[in-house]
């Protein structure tokens, strides 16, 4: 039970991450290696904004809430218009490039942020126990037991998060851009026919997930602390939830969100975290290799 | 002079000049010239995938790491003498890449390239995960006794020069004869147009294995002589940079061209070296370099040369 909350808070930040990274491979069809540095950035940007703001936790805690995905996001958008722009979005140059973007980001941060890993204050963290039920004498009881509790903070974390994705779901599927995204996503060059500015998408799209990114780790960063090297993790998990989701299928990647977090939090109390991590991996590629559409997708590539 | 004797004269040339090099080179830089002809072997074996076949692997660091392991787990645990351990890391070579090669060659494109990336990472962390043999990101050490080969040895710097020599001399000359024979050509007319090699009536799965099994036993020996001559196995050779650094040496140097990898690797070698020198975070000069080649130099240094100057460089 406890395990599978701490599962839901790794859930709603991977979900945000992965939803990124999906929404860029859907529409633009590029392959995002830099995903996790951007993740990385915006928990270091958010440390860096809460500590130049005064006043109490969440003032901060507030504007790195706000400021980090903008700035992640238009560093990405820039990253776009500069680089992969360039090489014409072509998949295998993409790759390469984000891999040197990837180093780039994270050694950048080494040189300037340093080697340490540095917390950020929640805004708020009382502690929370919860109730759990069990038949006992006279009926249904209700009672505390030691240890199961949890922080407001987590829950906020989780309702944040769901907010966010549909908030996403409403730009995609209501908005003008978000038509303009899809139809950029059917048929690029119809798209391009029509006059719609895909370059224009496609620098947007990348911001976009960029800024997902970073606004996840905005919000894991005072449970997790900040650190240069923090972006492995998220990209290789958003990985395994984009492949297992589909490849580009949105609504696949949450429900892939959601199934991983709470294995991955199931599954590490049984397992060693190693252990864990190399089903999780095997099981990735080999999705890839037997199920390229994914385990929800449905229909051809 | 046609050619072909064009071309012996150039990599044969390059390779006395290798030799003749041991005896004018200061210690520091005649111990790094070493090593950057191991891992240039290293490098040749990941061309053969990337850059004859068109196969981008991100998980090469799997079969350097398989060599590796396979010789240093035999030799520290199993008593094995250099040369027997060598015939394992070898094995372990062609086993882990024939494995990978049945699994991952049923994909293609973006979707090879992230199942070479995954199979890697399980590859590493399973070295962790067997700690205790493997001692994990530590690594173990190989004793001046068990590096003996033929009462050689090969902790010595001139004996450790030759032999990389030896290594790499094989590695080149052998990628210089597979590219010169119809399986070469078939390898690069996969890489040009897919379709059509097959619509010839090559079996294009059975070519590209062959590939893969050759790409990764070539990486596999270059790892498990690295692990020998320098004496050190370690979990960082199966990480995500060891993938990495093998695609940045060979798109520097030039994919798809013999010569490349050598000069690829030792560019990036002192470029790195250099910079770490000044910084800690020397990882940065190997980011921009692969954002500047992809955006600049697609060809890499030797296929410019072979597109502006020499035609007819393999």
């Amino acid at each position: 039970m406890l395990a599978s909350l701490e599962g839901a808070v790794t859930a709603a930040v991977l979900a945000l991450t992965a939803i990124g990274l999906s929404l860029v491979f859907g529409v633009m069809r590029v392959v995002n290696v830099a995903h996790g540095e951007f993740f990385m950035l915006g928990a270091v940007l958010a440390w860096w904004v809460a500590s130049h703001v005064g006043g109490p936790p969440a003032v901060g805690f507030v504007a790195a809430l706000v400021i980090a995905p903008l700035a992640v996001g238009a560093l990405a958008a820039l990253a776009d218009m500069t680089v992969l722009k360039r090489v014409a979005y072509d998949p295998e140059r993409t790759i390469v490039a984000t891999i040197g973007i990837l180093y780039i980001l994270q050694q950048v941060t080494l040189m300037t942020y340093g080697p340490e890993a540095r917390p950020v204050e929640a805004p708020f963290n009382t502690r929370l126990a919860l109730p759990w039920v069990e038949w006992g004498e006279g009926g249904i009881q209700l009672y505390w037991p030691w240890g199961l509790s949890t922080t407001s903070y987590k829950l906020f974390v989780i309702g944040a998060a769901a907010a966010v994705l549909v908030g996403v779901w409403l730009l995609m599927a209501r908005t003008r851009i978000g038509l303009l995204m899809r139809a950029t996503q059917l048929d690029r060059e119809m798209a391009l026919a029509f006059g719609i500015p895909v370059e224009r998408v496609y620098a947007m799209v990348f911001g976009i997930g960029g800024a997902l990114a970073a606004l996840g780790a905005v919000l894991i960063v005072p449970i997790q602390q900040a650190h240069y090297l923090m972006g492995g993790d998220p990209l290789l998990l958003s990985f395994i939830v984009v492949i297992i989701g589909g490849l580009g299928s949105l609504p696949g990647t949450v429900a892939a969100a959601v199934l991983i977090g709470l294995s991955d939090g199931i599954i590490s109390v049984f397992f060693s975290p190693t252990l864990a991590k190399i089903l999780a991996t095997l099981l990735v590629a080999l999705v890839l290799v037997f199920r390229p559409q994914g385990l929800f997708g449905t229909g051809a590539k | 002079m046609s050619d072909g004797s064009k071309t012996l004269a150039l990599h044969g040339g390059l390779l006395v000049l290798l030799f003749a090099l041991q005896f004018v080179l200061p210690a520091y830089h005649h111990g790094n010239l070493a090593r950057i002809m191991v891992l240039a072997s290293f490098a040749v074996g990941y061309n053969v995938m990337f850059g004859y076949t068109g196969l981008l692997s991100l998980g090469h660091a799997l079969f350097f790491a398989a060599g590796m392991y396979g010789m240093g787990l035999a030799v520290q645990h199993g008593g094995a003498a250099p040369v027997p351990g060598l015939l394992a890391g070898i094995a372990a070579a062609v086993a882990v890449s024939a494995a990978l090669g049945l699994l991952a060659l049923r994909t293609s494109g973006v979707a090879f390239m992230i199942v070479t990336l995954m199979f890697a990472q399980a590859g590493y962390l399973t070295v962790l995960y067997f700690g205790a043999y493997t001692r994990g990101d530590e690594g173990f050490v190989l004793q001046q006794a068990q590096r003996v080969l033929w009462g050689i040895d090969l902790t010595q710097p001139d004996t450790r020069y030759f032999a990389a020599l030896t290594l790499f001399a094989v590695c080149v000359l052998t990628t210089l004869a597979l590219v010169r024979a119809p399986f070469g050509r078939v390898l690069i007319a996969i890489r040009e147009n897919e379709e059509r090699a097959r619509m010839l009536g090559y079996d294009v799965f059975r070519y590209k294995l062959a590939a893969v099994v050759i790409s990764g036993t070539i990486s596999g020996l270059a790892g498990a002589v690295y692990g020998l001559l320098f004496g050190y196995v370690g979990a960082t050779f199966a990480s995500v940079q060891y993938s990495i650094f093998p695609l940045l040496w060979v798109l520097l140097g030039g994919a798809g061209t013999v010569l490349g990898p050598f000069i690829g690797t030792l560019f990036m070698f002192y470029l790195i070296d250099l910079s770490s020198a000044v910084t800690s975070a020397y990882m940065l000069v190997a980011g921009v370099a692969l954002v500047l080649l992809t955006l600049f130099a697609p060809q890499g240094l030797v296929g410019e040369i072979r597109d502006r100057i020499w035609r007819w460089l393999p």
